[in-house]
């Protein structure tokens, strides 16, 4: 019964939060903390940053640890596989029927107006995370390195691990 | 090698390497997805983006189910949606085992301390890479103005600033 409950209560987090990442936080607190009391408040930060620690999806590591707390391996599936189903249902939906209208020239011009209007929320969530989690001053140069970087076509593998290296290095050489 | 078999390897490596989920992994699909197997064009690419903001869900699923359609139909998304959420799954659940052992070490704090920068280098590379595809024109720029200034300083929500985009495309152009 509660695998199905946690099934459930992802796959309501999945189709209820948009635009992914910190948007999906105060849903998943809602339904896990205060509805169903599956983890305290303090349990539930933890899970946060465990899950900001690992690479992927936020929302998908998040369900990662809820279900692994509450039911093991097969909890982990049933969370995880409800908070992806809603998405994947959605876009293969979207892509199917998608390529039938796109050459409409109504559609097409839709989408010149949501070009620019996707720099503009990719470059505001680069502002407001800067601001959220305090990278200003020399940590700045850090985060100008990574975008030359990518512009001149290093991995951006190769630029986070320099990255998580390059701190320990002056954190432990430099610094002591 | 099989395309599928290839779909694979490529969103398991984006799962693995895209720390900060969202956007920030945005470089690193484009580059395995345009700039290695060239299976998609800019226009896909930025098409995905839209249509991520307006649907539901985290953006990396977003992507890999839209993504490995584009490339190899509804096994490709399935594939695809699979491939980029099994690192997180075997990440976190070794973290968890290993929580108490290392608690805390310094070195794994400070290399988060270094990729936090890093991330947002990524996601600010991600809008660069865009904006030379899309920023074609004096118009063009207005509207990315706009809804800079509307979603970042005045709180307005990421899918009413889509439609409000699309209806000025369909004004403007």
């Amino acid at each position: 019964m509660r695998l199905i409950k946690l099934f459930l209560t992802f796959f309501k987090i999945g189709v209820f939060t948009f635009g992914g990442g910190y948007a999906m936080i105060p849903l998943i607190q809602i339904e896990v903390v205060e509805k169903n009391e599956w983890l305290t408040n303090d349990e539930f930060l933890d899970a946060i940053a465990v899950s900001q620690s690992a690479p992927g999806a936020l929302a998908v590591n998040m369900a990662v640890y809820i279900g692994h707390k509450l039911g093991g391996l097969t909890g982990v599936l049933a969370c995880v596989l409800g908070v992806m189903l809603p998405s994947f249902l959605i876009i293969l939906v979207i892509s199917i029927f998608f390529y039938q209208y796109r050459d409409n020239s109504t559609i097409r011009k839709v989408f010149k107006g949501v070009g620019p209007a996707v720099v503009a929320l990719i470059a505001s969530s680069a502002y407001k995370l800067s601001e959220s989690t305090k990278v200003k001053g020399k940590l700045l140069i850090i985060s100008a390195l990574a975008l030359v970087g990518v512009l001149v076509g290093i991995s951006p593998i190769i630029i986070i691990l320099s990255g998580g290296i390059g701190m320990i290095v002056v954190k432990k050489w430099w610094m002591s | 090698m099989n395309i599928l078999i290839q779909l694979f390897i490529s969103f398991l490596k984006i799962g693995a390497f895209s720390f900060g989920g969202g956007y920030a992994m945005l470089p690193l699909i484009r580059k395995e997805l345009m700039d290695i197997h060239n299976w998609v064009n800019p226009g896909d690419f930025i098409d995905i983006l839209a249509i991520s903001q307006m649907t539901p869900g985290p953006i990396a699923i977003n992507s890999a189910t839209f993504l490995g359609y584009r490339v190899a139909g509804i096994m490709g998304s399935v594939v695809a949606s699979i491939a980029v959420v099994i690192p997180s799954i075997i990440v976190v659940l070794t973290i968890l085992h290993f929580i108490n052992k290392f608690n805390e070490t310094d070195y794994i704090k400070w290399a988060f301390e270094g990729i936090k920068p890093v991330v947002i280098g990524l996601i600010t590379s991600a809008a660069v890479l865009v904006a030379k595809d899309v920023l074609i024109d004096i118009k063009s720029i207005i509207i990315m103005a706009m809804i800079f200034y509307l979603v970042t300083f005045k709180k307005m929500h990421p899918i009413l600033a889509i439609i409000v985009a699309g209806i000025s495309g369909v004004i403007v152009f």
